[in-house]
């Protein structure tokens, strides 16, 4: 029995570095399959979590315009949320399990949405910063090994990119308007910065699951990697705006073709993922408040089906 | 607390007249007319599609992957079902 399960985790990882995809109904690693579900679920949760900074300016956007953009957003992050939820699913996760664990506290989601979004600038900084660390963050996980993961990925790719180019829009136009315009603007890049560099998680050192993932194709880049990427990305477009990014430690290393830059705080950082942030709190119960009085809809949706059924039935 | 979960449908999406409809992913509804107005809002927000079809993931049944190598087998050995099998003379034309 021992050599057979040893064969089939050995012809799983030649598939998986001959690159063909996973699909729901193969044969996988249980510790593969667990991996997944924590990922592709803490990821549903941070899109749905993510709603709420958000939510906040909806009723107090600047114009008619922005307040569309706005609700669009939004709108999109609740069908990201729905895209991973049924990714997961398709690995045997139950929905209703997976909310109960958001709304325990036991699964985490993104520590950026437990910040709070404070002036229209962090509509900006959201937008550009925190999409843009997403978007470097999600590309890869288009070719990830599992086949419904990676396509929902190229679903969510393909509308980020219009949420990263508002956000920078709202920059720009702050950083062109009246002097007070623009230090909302660099008032906001200096509180959303060392947040988006922690998105990318901690140091590869203290990452020990990075190296599984790598191996299982469900992560392509390590967490130093992106965040250097995202800092090279970024930097040029601070310049552009007029910004100054608040990092003194922050360089040009003509060497490595890159930038230098200082330590993220990751005291600060383990303590907003073990709940002491901000807005954790007010997050969570926001979540929690919305799922309890919603239902009354889930259920009357259900009885009002079942009710139409035998309708039927009889009708029939 | 809810008692019972609405149940999850598969969603197939025709993306423009002409061609199949695909699958596209699932989402949980109460009924069929509740799943078509969510997939509609789930899946089709910029403009993918101009036909919805709903299917309750319990009705869809699928062939088994590990018995994936013999269940194919029958169509490995047939090569002469492709045109390339057979030699055409280069004089001869539309064919």
């Amino acid at each position: 029995m021992e050599t057979l399960e040893l064969t089939q985790e050995e012809q799983f990882q030649a598939r998986i570095d001959a690159d063909v995809r996973i699909e729901p109904k193969d044969w996988m690693p249980d510790a593969y399959r667990k991996t997944l579900i924590r990922q592709i679920s803490q990821h549903a949760h941070s899109e749905l979590v993510g709603m709420l900074p958000e939510g906040n300016w909806i009723t107090r956007a600047p114009s008619l315009k922005r307040k569309s953009i706005l609700l669009a957003k939004v709108q999109d992050e609740a069908g990201h949320g729905l895209y991973l939820y049924s990714a997961a699913e398709t690995l045997g996760a139950s929905r209703d399990q997976m909310l109960a664990d958001l709304h325990s506290g036991k699964a985490k989601y993104s520590s950026i949405f437990n910040y709070p979004t404070l002036s229209w600038a962090d509509m900006g900084c959201v937008g550009w910063l925190v999409d843009g660390a997403a978007i470097l963050n999600q590309v890869p996980l288009c070719r990830t090994s599992y086949g419904p993961y990676a396509r929902a990925m190229v679903r969510v790719c393909k509308e980020e990119s219009f949420h990263q180019r508002q956000g920078f829009e709202i920059m720009q136009t702050l950083c062109e308007g009246s002097p007070e315009q623009k230090a909302m603007a660099q008032e906001g890049l200096n509180r959303w910065w060392w947040p988006t560099l922690m998105m990318f998680g901690p140091k590869d050192s203290e990452s020990p699951n990075t190296a599984q993932s790598m191996n299982w194709r469900i992560k392509r880049f390590t967490n130093d990697e992106l965040r250097q990427k995202f800092v090279d990305m970024m930097v040029p477009q601070a310049e552009f705006l007029g910004l100054t990014v608040p990092d003194p430690n922050l360089k040009w290393n003509e060497a490595k073709q890159g930038y230098d830059f200082g330590d993220v705080d990751w005291e600060e950082f383990w303590n907003v993922v073990k709940g002491n942030g901000m807005c954790n709190k007010e997050r969570l119960q926001a979540r929690v408040q919305a799922h309890e009085e919603g239902a009354w809809v889930r259920e009357a949706a259900l009885a009002h089906a079942e009710k139409r059924k035998q309708r039927e039935a009889v009708a029939a | 607390m809810t008692q019972k979960e609405w149940p999850l449908w598969e969603v197939f999406i025709r993306s423009k007249q002409g061609l199949d409809h695909k699958h596209v992913g699932s989402l949980h509804a109460a009924d069929a007319e509740m799943a078509i107005q969510n997939a509609r809002d789930v899946y089709t927000r910029r403009l993918e599609g101009v036909s919805i079809w709903v299917v309750e993931s319990t009705n869809v049944h699928a062939s088994n992957p590990d018995d994936a190598a013999a269940f194919y087998e029958p169509a490995n050995d047939k090569i002469y079902r492709h045109p390339t099998f057979y030699q055409v003379p280069d004089s001869i034309k539309h064919m």
